[in-house]
């Protein structure tokens, strides 16, 4: 099962574009195709449990993994056991690892 | 390995670069053996608009020779072989007629984008 | 220990400028505590990344001198990231793309940074395990 890696550095209070990576995962994910998307710098913004995040969401129960960069959020004051549902913190190592494992990777 | 770049950024530097970095940068690794294919989204469409016309800017006495040609620069990589698509709901939201492009340029659904991705081994973003 | 890797990164962005380059150097970070080979392709403003005229500064308003606000320097970032990949058994192969480097008059960068091309850049990414891009915007 191929493996992708959608990195998502941008936020919706500041990007319209949001939705490229949103919609791209969904895609892959429904193509059977295991996906990742990693939210790092102001692309944890929405994770913020009451946030406006409601493609982040939806991304989940589209079986799309939802990480958040976990000093992106204390950066932010964000609590990671706070966080909108289905949003994980993991540490920026995911990134790392994936590279390692051969998984497709895409920044945006 | 064949490679997609998918390029969205648009218009940032490209005078004072007298290219658009990317396309450039494409060109590049073209001629130095790469596999490559591009995918235009967002902005970026707009850069198959033959129209372009970035000459005739000038600073005091010092006056641009060569203003950037992206649309020609794209075309030129497409004779060479690179693969030139274009998200084409991204054209319609621009406002673009698919008779102002440069010849050679394919329209791939947004719908679609994933299916290409999958068909390659690496995909960067620009 | 993790199996030896080669990847490369291409970085775009000036010092100072966004936090795609904190995330960059926090990545090479990771990689060079791995021991990874790293290869890193900088490409228009990041070849100022490694420029060796960098100079820190005290910061007035917070009181600090020189030695107590002991400023991030992108250029000792990256020279101690070079050191931490050796010391873990791998390599950091830092690539200032020349034409960028002579617009910007970059040319001093610090040791380990050679000067290269677009070519290097592909056939970093053919010899790597994986390849990232962090475009700018």
């Amino acid at each position: 099962m191929p493996r992708y890696l959608l990195i998502e550095s941008r936020d919706p209070f500041d990007s319209n574009d949001t939705g490229f990576c949103r919609d791209l995962a969904t895609q892959l994910a429904a193509a059977n195709n295991e996906v990742t998307v990693f939210l790092v710098q102001n692309g944890v913004l929405p994770a913020r449990a009451g946030a406006r995040s409601g493609d982040l969401a939806k991304l989940a129960s589209a079986g799309v993994r939802v990480l958040a960069d976990s000093f992106s959020l204390k950066e932010r004051g964000i609590d990671e056991a706070r966080l909108a549902s289905g949003i994980t913190a993991a540490p920026l190592e995911t990134i790392m690892d994936a590279l390692a494992e051969g998984a497709k990777i895409i920044w945006h | 390995m064949k490679t997609l770049s998918i390029i969205e950024s648009a218009y940032r530097a490209t005078i004072e670069e007298q290219d658009d970095t990317i396309v450039w940068l494409h060109g590049a690794m073209k001629g130095a053996g790469a596999d490559l294919s591009v995918l235009l989204r967002g902005n970026a469409v707009n850069y198959l608009v033959q129209r372009q016309d970035a000459a005739g800017l000038a600073f005091g006495d010092w006056r641009q020779t060569q203003p950037p040609a992206i649309a020609s620069d794209l075309a030129a990589l497409a004779a060479k072989g690179v693969e030139i698509c274009y998200v084409a709901e991204d054209l319609a939201e621009h406002g673009i007629e698919r008779n102002e492009l440069i010849n050679g340029a394919q329209p791939v659904a947004r719908a679609a984008v994933a299916d290409l991705v999958g068909r390659y081994g690496r995909v960067w973003y620009w | 220990m993790a199996d030896k890797k080669t990847i490369t990164i291409a970085l775009m962005d000036a010092p100072y400028e966004t936090a795609r380059s904190t995330t960059a150097l926090r990545l090479v970070d990771i990689a060079a505590r791995r021991g990874y080979n790293i290869n890193v392709f900088a490409y228009e403003g990041a070849v100022l990344q490694p420029f060796a005229a960098q100079k820190a500064h005290p910061n007035a308003v917070h009181g600090r001198s020189v030695e107590e606000e002991n400023h991030f320097i992108p250029k000792d970032a990256i020279a101690a990231l070079m050191r931490s990949a050796e010391q873990n058994g791998g390599k950091i192969d830092w690539v200032n793309c020349g034409l960028c480097v002579d617009e910007r008059g970059a040319v001093d960068a610090i040791p380990g940074v050679r000067r290269g091309s677009p070519a290097d850049f592909w056939q970093m990414a053919e010899a790597s395990d994986n390849t990232l891009v962090i475009a700018t915007r």
